[in-house]
């Protein structure tokens, strides 16, 4: 069974009387511990995509289902609520909450999220401070990491509520090519431990030859 | 809720210079208000305190009509003995009264047997008068704190214009309610020093004296002042005497006494009004301020955070958490401002406490100004402002909770 499911999905974006198409009509199932990229140029619909399958953006027209849910079909605090469980996110600016330590932020989700005993909660960051290599800086801020580890981090936080799938968009843009590479290989190897659904975005051809499935998005539009 | 109370005072910290500034504000605000409450409260309640406690006493009772000739102290609206007696009566029963006093206030002729002028007088029982108005005593600066029959204490201003000293002998002449004159001889046993307000410039003899001056027939009151245990239960016990006597007295629908607090005999009371209408203005002023700084620093904290709210709703955050967290930050940044204002404004009550400082009221000179921080006032204050706060924060905290994860995480 796939976890992801779309059925010509459309997504149309209307500015006053312009409509612009951001997603055309795309159809694909991804299956469970995939390591998937969507790779295209800019203004392709990437980010479109990604919101649509991350549950913080609906689609004009088709069906996409994540873990069995159609996710049209949640109101603003369900869909809060199916993210929280069921998708972790790593954001192009790493958008980590800049009040809180490296430690505090990967435990973020199970705070506001979850209902975990303190004893799992505190297993569960320090095996992923461990595995992101980010035990010696755990309790800085994130104004005190560079980019790199800021991103490390955000992996541990997106796979902390252990997710079936977390979303990526951009997630090297900001960093230098020996860095991304790194980042990349930091999430397939938690890919192969938890066994999570990668999903990435880039417009890096370069990063192309780590993924296991690579869809070429143009113009809206999936290339075969 | 605690980890939400964590990020709020961080956010806090992170702002800290505007955090300051607001705080500080607030702080000003409730410093402020508390200071001159304690202040105008103070003073007010001595002003009163001076007013009932060394002439007015707290109620007084008059038969109906006395109160609207007043200025010309008439005879002939006395209380009859048997009135005076039954009402005597009917106080002693009451145990929210600590004493009252009859008087028999007239007008007469005052003469050192050079020349005469005028004097206002009151004929009392003098130990009813001493229990009544306590602070009588304190006004007799010098001479005895007493009078027996055929002794007069003068008002120092007719001491100074009479040229009369303590121990001579004086006259009176009075003109009772049948047109006849008669004259007494007095020993001046002390000087009391006026204060401002009707009947501060009286003078005072023993009550017996007065019905043989104006040969009474029997002894006919003039007024009955009352005081309280409880002053604070002043519309209570006025509410319970005016039954009372109304169930006495009252024959065929007519009521032949009249009651009156001081509030309705002296002119003061608008003063003390007008004081209290002016520490509403500025508690009102206060939640102004309060309501302004708050929201403006609550709508700032919002805008400036429209990302970091965007990718908590993406990780999941409930609606109601992004409220409670917003709603935290308003809650604790009024809590320290009025924190910080309590603390700032008990000093200062602190020191002008120490200092002691005095002031003039009418006549009456040098009298402290004891400012003491009421805990129910500060408690109103603190709840006032903390409540705005909150409220001021409503707003913001609903917008942000509101917002839409993709729109947020667009915004640059
Ligand atoms: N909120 C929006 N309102 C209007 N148009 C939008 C909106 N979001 C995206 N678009 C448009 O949809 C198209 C796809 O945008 P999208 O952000 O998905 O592209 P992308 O592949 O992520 O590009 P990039 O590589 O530059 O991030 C673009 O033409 C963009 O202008
Ligand atoms: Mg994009």
């Amino acid at each position: 069974m796939s976890l992801i499911v779309a059925e010509n999905v459309k997504k149309d974006y209307r500015m006053g009387e312009v409509v612009v198409q951001a997603i055309r009509g795309v159809s694909f199932e991804i299956g469970p511990a995939s390591f998937v990229s969507f790779i295209g140029p800019s203004g392709s619909g990437k980010t479109t995509l990604l919101n649509l399958i991350g549950c913080i953006d609906t689609p004009t027209s088709g069906t996409l289902s994540v873990a069995g849910t159609n996710i049209a079909e949640l109101d603003r605090r369900r869909s809060a609520a199916f993210r929280g469980s069921n998708i972790g996110f790593i954001f192009q600016d790493f958008n980590l909450i800049p009040v809180l330590t490296a430690r505090e932020n990967i435990e973020y989700p199970l705070l506001m999220v979850t209902h975990i005993s303190p004893k799992e909660r505190r297993k569960r960051v320090a095996d992923l401070l461990e595995a992101v290599g980010m035990k010696e800086q755990a309790d800085k801020r994130p104004d005190q990491l560079s980019g790199g580890q800021k991103q490390r981090v955000a992996i541990a936080r997106a796979l902390v509520s252990e997710p079936k799938v977390v979303l990526a968009d951009e997630p090297t843009a900001n960093l230098d090519s020996k860095t991304a590479h790194s980042v990349i290989e930091l999430m397939k190897a938690m890919r192969d431990k938890s066994r999570t659904t990668f999903i990435f975005s880039t417009h890096d051809q370069k990063l192309s030859d780590v993924v296991e499935r690579l869809f070429t998005i143009e113009d809206g539009l999936l290339k075969a | 809720m605690l980890d939400l109370f964590k990020i709020a005072i961080r956010n806090l910290l992170r702002y800290s210079r505007r955090t300051i500034l607001t705080a500080s504000l607030i702080a000003i605000g409730v410093m402020f208000v508390l200071v001159f409450s304690a202040a105008s409260g103070s003073f007010k309640s001595l002003m009163i305190g001076q007013i009932t406690d060394s002439l007015m006493g707290h109620i007084q009772i008059h038969k109906k009509g006395y109160v609207s000739s007043l200025e010309s102290l008439p005879l002939n609206l006395g209380l009859p003995h048997k009135t005076s007696v039954k009402i005597d009566e009917m106080l002693a029963r009451s145990k929210e009264i600590e004493a009252s006093s009859p008087r028999i206030k007239f007008g007469a002729l005052f003469s050192n047997f050079v020349e005469s002028t005028n004097i206002r007088l009151n004929g009392v029982y003098p130990d009813r008068e001493f229990k009544t108005v306590p602070l009588l005593s304190s006004r007799i600066s010098k001479g005895k704190k007493s009078i027996q029959k055929g002794e007069i204490l003068i008002p120092a201003l007719l001491e100074r214009g009479m040229k009369v000293k303590i121990g001579d002998s004086i006259v009176v002449v009075a003109t009772n309610k049948e047109g006849s004159v008669n004259g007494k001889q007095f020993v001046v046993a002390g000087v009391l020093d006026g204060i401002t307000g009707p009947g501060g410039r009286d003078g005072y003899i023993h009550i017996d004296d007065a019905v043989e001056l104006l040969r009474l027939p029997e002894t006919e009151i003039s007024e009955i002042v009352i005081r309280l245990k409880d002053f604070s239960r002043l519309n209570i016990v006025l509410n319970d005497i005016t039954g009372q006597l109304q169930k006495t007295f009252q024959k065929d629908g007519k009521f032949p006494l009249e009651i009156h607090t001081w509030e309705d005999l002296s002119p003061f009371f608008n003063i003390s009004l007008m004081i209290d209408i002016m520490t509403f203005f500025i508690k009102i002023m206060l939640v102004a301020l309060v309501l302004i700084s708050v929201l403006n620093v609550m709508i700032m904290a919002v805008y400036e955070r429209i990302r970091e709210i965007g990718t908590m709703a993406a990780l999941g955050t409930p609606p109601s958490k992004i409220l409670s967290l917003f709603m935290l930050e308003g809650l604790s940044l009024g809590v320290l401002g009025t924190v910080l204002g309590g603390v700032v404004g008990a000093v200062i009550l602190w020191i002008l406490n120490i200092a002691k400082i005095t002031y003039n009221f009418g006549q009456s000179k040098g009298l402290v100004l004891s400012v003491s921080v009421d805990l129910t006032e500060l408690a109103v204050i603190s709840l006032i402002v903390i409540l705005v706060s909150v409220i001021a924060t409503l707003e913001p905290a609903f917008k942000a909770s509101r917002m839409k994860p993709i729109e947020a995480l667009r915004h640059v």
